[in-house]
């Protein structure tokens, strides 16, 4: 019989579910054979948004749910023997691995907590980095991270870490170092990388694969879907792959919901780049084995690339909205008229700054900033009776927008009759700038706690 | 030929990653793939999105899962960084494809 492990998804963003995480521990803790636990806590502008909170408490900086998720199964996995990998430790991995030390005070102390480090570019700078930012002053950044592989995580493992806490590591990377480890696969062994990758893809959006992002009723159906339990990769010594999930969980595993993750976010399938290869879904097929399982095959694996991402938060934008409802009789023709107001209004107040609006019931989610799609909408639209006017915009200077979202609280005095419900939100916009670099300029450390 | 919606023939799931959004689609029966193939053009998509102006659309044929993955740059108005937008990721996007009318399947 070939050795099999399984790797279990709890996160698969930093606002996912802890209780679908806890019972994905009591799971595996009676299932055997050597398991992990992944928790994927990160997102582009999460690790900007971090590294602000360690500027102000050098103890931040850590993921804020990081503890929510891991407190909770933290006995159990212990107990077990599952190893727990995340990227929860955010822009600061060292506090949280200090905190976690004093959560086990007297429980575990053999125990060992590794930190993955070397992500941070601004911790540790290597030559030509500014090249890869911009020369603006303005545009000052709060992060500049590198999007690192499983090398570091699959060192830890094999020294005997019971806790792997890393910053940017790329998602699916927290998988593979789980896989590498467990099954002893080589880090140039294109097609056994390939199937890793393909297993951390599908896992790391956590319910995504198992009935999240999915359910259309009568159409997709997913039973149970306030409970879908989180995914479990089987992966096989010879390469076999199967996705499953908690037992006795909501969600479905089938044929639709894995090819629907296995190519989200993916441009090329043929070339999906990763730090630790680059993967080739193109003959790629699956199998539903019944009972919530299914088998991918075709996976293929090509050497990975030579540049690694990195990422660098900016700061210096503010975002702003404002809303406002009209409701009854000629509702529409009201929100309408409120929209030209504010256009006229903005256009007096702050020339060259568009906002964007939108009015719900007619055009939101499809709309765009130069209102094309409301245009187009409003063309054919019935007598809506109850619309929501709201305008978005972004600039560098906070004042003004602070002004431009007042005019929408304005129109509770000054705007067409009946308009209420006006909501207000400002907010400081981090953005990213992504670039490559060389990857013989990254190395990535441990440290212990 | 009288004209479907997309959404009774296939399902679809929408990503983001900067200013690019990806829409893999899928029919819900295999025996339709080959309609999707002549049917959901780039043509129709660009013209489906026309009011995101998307610079590029390119399409990726993946036979062995019966899928279709599109890919359109510049489409998501400045992605989660830029955008003034609700959906700054183009999550419900895979609902602006599947709301397309098409020539409907032969059989």
């Amino acid at each position: 019989m070939t050795k099999t492990i399984l790797v279990g998804c709890g996160a698969g963003f930093a606002n996912d579910r802890p209780d679908a995480a806890l019972r994905l521990a009591q799971d595996l803790a009676q299932r055997s054979g050597p398991r992990y636990i992944m928790l994927e806590l990160l997102a582009e502008r999460t690790l900007a948004e971090a590294q602000l909170r360690k500027r102000l408490d050098p103890q931040a900086g850590y993921s804020a749910r990081l503890f929510d998720f891991l407190e909770p199964m933290l006995d159990l996995c212990i107990e077990a023997g599952i190893p727990i990998i995340t990227n929860g430790g955010a822009a600061n991995p060292k506090a949280a691995a200090q905190r976690l030390r004093q959560t086990l005070a007297g429980r575990f102390p053999e125990l060992k907590i590794a930190c993955v480090l070397g992500d941070d570019l601004l911790e540790e700078m290597p030559p030509r980095y500014e090249q890869w930012l911009s020369s603006d002053p303005q545009e000052q950044p709060v992060s500049v991270n590198v999007y690192t592989g499983a090398d570091g995580i699959v060192q830890a493992l094999a020294e005997g870490a019971g806790i792997v806490l890393c910053g940017r590591v790329a998602d699916p990377s927290l998988a593979v170092g789980a896989i590498r480890h467990g099954l002893g696969w080589k880090a140039d062994d294109w097609q056994k990388i390939a199937v890793a990758t393909a297993a951390g893809h599908l896992l790391e959006c956590c319910t995504q694969v198992t009935g999240g992002y999915f359910a259309h009723p009568g159409m997709k159906d997913i039973p149970d879907p306030a409970n879908l339990g989180c995914p479990i990769a089987e992966i096989h010594e010879d390469g076999r792959l199967i996705i499953g999930k908690t037992r006795h969980s909501g969600g479905r595993v089938t044929e639709q919901t894995v090819k629907e993750q296995l190519l989200y976010e993916v441009h090329d399938p043929r070339r999906y780049l990763t730090p630790d290869v680059v993967l080739d879904l193109g003959e790629a097929h699956v199998r539903d084995l019944g009972e919530d399982r299914v088998e991918i095959n075709g996976l293929l694996g090509h050497p990975r690339p030579e540049t690694l991402k990195g990422l660098a938060g900016v700061r210096g934008l503010w975002f702003g909205e404002a809303e406002i409802s009209y409701a009854g009789p000629g509702a529409l023709a009201r929100a309408a008229l409120a929209r030209e107001i504010l256009l006229e209004r903005f256009d007096r107040l702050a020339p060259g700054v568009q906002p964007w609006i939108d009015l719900s019931g007619v055009a939101s989610l499809f709309n765009d900033q130069g209102g094309r799609y409301l245009q187009k909408q409003l063309a054919q639209a019935p007598a809506l009776e109850d619309v929501r006017v709201r305008i978005g915009l972004t600039h560098t200077d906070r004042p003004l927008v602070e002004t431009l979202l007042a005019e929408v609280e304005s129109l509770y005095t000054n705007g067409p009759a009946g308009g209420g419900g006006v909501r207000r939100h400002l907010a400081e916009a981090v953005t990213t700038r992504s670039f490559l670099l060389p990857r013989d300029e990254i190395h990535t450390t441990l440290e212990w706690y | 030929m009288s004209l479907v919606t997309l959404a009774d023939f296939a399902h679809a799931r929408a990503g983001d990653k900067g200013n690019i959004l990806s829409i893999a689609v899928f029919p819900h029966d295999a025996a339709h793939y080959a309609w999707l193939l002549q049917t959901l053009t780039c043509d129709r998509v660009a013209e489906q999105f026309a009011t995101r102006q998307p610079s590029r659309v390119h399409r990726y044929e993946l036979p062995n899962l019966n899928a279709l993955n599109f890919v359109l740059e510049d489409a998501l108005e400045g992605g989660v960084n830029r955008s003034c937008g609700l959906d700054r990721h183009g999550k419900s996007l895979s609902y602006l494809l599947l709301a397309m009318r098409l020539p409907g399947p032969a059989n």
